[in-house]
């Protein structure tokens, strides 16, 4: 009997230890399921169909921003430009839509502004050996410089064409999707299909694992350390569109501290900021329970939005040392 | 000559010489200092006084980061001290007296040092990579100084504590006595001690250096603690110059600008060789590249953009691989003239 609970014990401890990987994101996962309990028993209406829509809809350009800022972070960079690159792409979308230029040729300009400042900002940080912190902070004042340049003040979208994408939406009963959140979650399923099904994706992650281990086994450090940065710009504008739909106008001073957001949401969502570790699907729940601290504070109504922050402070805290606990126990 | 080319402040030194040109291309009398009432006037002295925040701020980040180390809460460490001390002064029953202002200051520093400590304990003793250690304070910061003005913008008259950044001393703006006096003590205990060598130590090689008997955890621990220190003094100045707390914008985007100014100064963020006047030549530009935005007149907005033009010139005239490029360049030519 002993014997056999013994068996039992190891085999179940060998199972835990091949999916240690894992472990970060199980935690993120309980904390979101927590979260949902306790805001469902304390709140009426609080598990509706219509919040968690609401939670979609409103993050839908933080799940791609952090989906893109994922790459960078598995590669053992970071990329602050995320939040102006969003601002610039969505003041870019509204002043071209607003000077008659047809929706066709704004969406892949807009798109191509992010993929550009991020190639420059790989070849800084690849080439010229700059540091990721530094060249992404020059990345981040270039792409906040551009926007007062197109446009110092609000400019609102009246395009129809892209107004009808905006307005576009599935709903069945209370549940609603728009066309952000099904873009966004195309571009979850892309990244992972990219991190898990492909050799990019391997070498991101080995890259990540070990600069000089990747160079000596004959991947392709460097261009994968470039594309990493072009993914994630490309992914901030695609976002700064999202965000242009959600407001509905291109704003310069949208998105700032957003870059924080992202970083916290892939932190909170199990991967290591050392690179190597980490899942995207992790990130998008990191999102949600970012979202979800905002919808409770909300529900309770009596705690003003400082709050916000600080639970967020407390949660990162949280992980960050239970990671370190995990990574620890592991060698 | 080359000496002079190659020294590693020459391109930095270069891009402040070339900001104060264009100030004085445009007004010729710029640079010119007058004396009113005794004290000192003019653009220089402008420049001094308004570089006193983020030199203390950039002080303790040159420290933190000779030790591979960054520090991203200085910003809302800085919002912090100013919502204590404002606070405190309102709620006090003499405003306007010495006492309170001195008060004020000493419990805003003591939170500060308090907070500092908190990111040395995460980053020396539990061993958390400093940038995501310090950026739960960033983020948890705000809310911290939101929640202590209670979300208001706090506004006070106190005349001693607005000394602190208006006032003069021997003709000379209290707040850049205080930074630079702070400045050269911090400069001289580090490079005059072997406590700078001892910082780059750590930076090197955290594990060696504990085994040649560097006390490096208690190290690290210090320069967080003295960086928060340093932050909360500039967070001072700044609620003395507004004499208002505002928790969301005060010191608002300060670590960027900390963190640049060390590094256009030649500090690497891969840690071990820290470079204390390089960070003032790197502050200074900085302070210089708002005067020059406005006397240029365009428009103030515009300003972060020109700062992105001069952190990638900066950094990609140091790197080394550009200079082997051009002095590769510039062999080659020679070998063309002397074959041809």
């Amino acid at each position: 009997m002993s014997t056999a609970t013994a068996t039992i014990a190891k085999s179940a401890s060998r199972k835990l230890s091949l999916d240690r990987r894992y472990l970060p994101v199980l935690g993120t996962i309980i904390v979101f399921l927590l979260m949902l309990v306790i805001g469902g028993v304390r709140y009426e209406n609080f598990l509706s169909p219509a919040v968690i829509s609401n939670l979609f809809i409103n993050n839908a350009h933080l799940i791609v921003l952090a989906t893109g800022m994922t790459f960078v972070i598995l590669t053992g960079g970071i990329d602050l430009s995320v939040g102006a690159v969003l601002a610039l792409s969505s003041v870019i979308t509204a002043t071209l839509l607003q000077a008659g230029v047809p929706l066709i040729l704004v969406l892949p300009i807009a798109l191509l502004a992010g993929s550009i400042i991020g190639l420059g900002m790989g070849v800084m940080i690849q080439y010229f050996d700059v540091q990721p912190f530094v060249a992404t902070l020059a990345g981040m004042f270039l792409a906040r410089g551009l926007c007062f340049i197109f446009a110092p003040e609000s400019v609102p979208i009246r395009d129809e064409g892209f107004i009808a994408i905006t307005n576009w939406g599935l709903s069945t009963g209370r549940w609603r999707i728009t066309a952000a959140v099904v873009i966004a979650l195309i571009v979850v399923a892309c990244a992972w299909w990219i991190l898990h099904r492909t050799r990019f994706g391997r070498t991101v992650y080995a890259v990540g694992g070990g600069e000089s281990s990747a160079t000596l086994m004959g991947l392709r450090v460097a261009r994968t350390k470039v594309t990493v940065y072009v993914i994630s710009g490309t992914c901030a504008s695609l976002g700064g569109i999202l965000f242009a739909m959600f407001s509905r106008s291109g704003y310069a001073l949208t998105g700032v501290g957003m870059e924080l957001d992202a970083i916290a949401a892939v932190v909170i969502g199990g991967t290591l900021l050392v690179g190597g570790m980490g899942f995207v699907l992790g990130s998008v729940v990191g999102v949600m329970v970012l979202g979800l601290i905002q919808t409770i504070i909300t529900f309770e109504g009596t705690l003003s939005s400082w709050w916000t922050k600080i639970v967020i402070g407390v949660l990162l805290l949280i992980f960050v040392i239970l990671q370190r606990i995990l990574s620890l126990r592991r060698t | 000559m080359t000496l002079i080319y190659k020294h590693r402040l020459f391109w930095p030194l270069v891009a402040l010489a070339a900001l104060l040109l264009a100030c004085t291309i445009k007004r010729p009398d710029i640079l010119g200092i007058t004396v009113l009432d005794g004290h000192l006037f003019g653009a220089p002295i402008d420049i001094l006084r308004n570089s006193a925040p983020l030199l203390l701020v950039s002080l303790g980040m040159t420290l933190v980061i000779a030790t591979r180390g960054i520090d991203l809460s200085v910003g809302a460490t800085v919002a912090i001290a100013g919502a204590v001390a404002l606070t405190f002064i309102a709620s006090s029953d003499h405003p306007a007296s010495v006492g309170t202002a001195l008060g004020a200051i000493i419990v805003a520093l003591g939170l500060c040092f308090i907070l500092g400590c908190f990111n040395g304990m995460l980053v020396a003793n539990f061993g958390i990579q400093p940038i995501i250690a310090t950026l739960i304070l960033m983020t948890a910061g705000r809310g911290v100084a939101m929640l202590i003005t209670n979300g208001q913008i706090t506004t006070v008259a106190s005349a001693p504590f607005s000394t602190l950044a208006s006032g003069f001393l021997l003709g000379l703006p209290v707040a850049a006595i205080i930074a630079y006096g702070v400045y050269l003590v911090v400069a001289l205990l580090v490079r005059r001690t072997a406590l700078g060598m001892l910082l780059e130590a750590v930076g090197i090689n955290p594990e060696a250096s504990r085994l040649a008997g560097v006390k490096s955890k208690t190290l690290v621990f210090t320069v967080y603690a003295l960086c928060a220190l340093l932050s909360g003094l500039a967070g001072l100045i700044f609620a003395a110059n507004t004499m208002a707390a505002d928790a969301n914008n005060a010191g608002l985007f300060i670590e960027l600008d900390a963190i640049l100014a060390v590094v256009i100064g030649g500090t690497s963020l891969a840690g071990g060789k820290f470079n204390l006047s390089g960070t003032l030549v790197g502050v200074l530009i900085i302070t210089t590249l708002s005067l020059t935005v406005t006397v240029l007149g365009i428009s103030p907005l515009v300003t972060s953009l020109f700062k992105a033009i001069v952190v990638i010139a900066v950094t990609l005239m140091m790197s080394t691989r550009l200079r082997t490029m051009l002095a590769g360049l510039r062999e080659r030519r020679r070998f063309q003239e002397a074959s041809a």
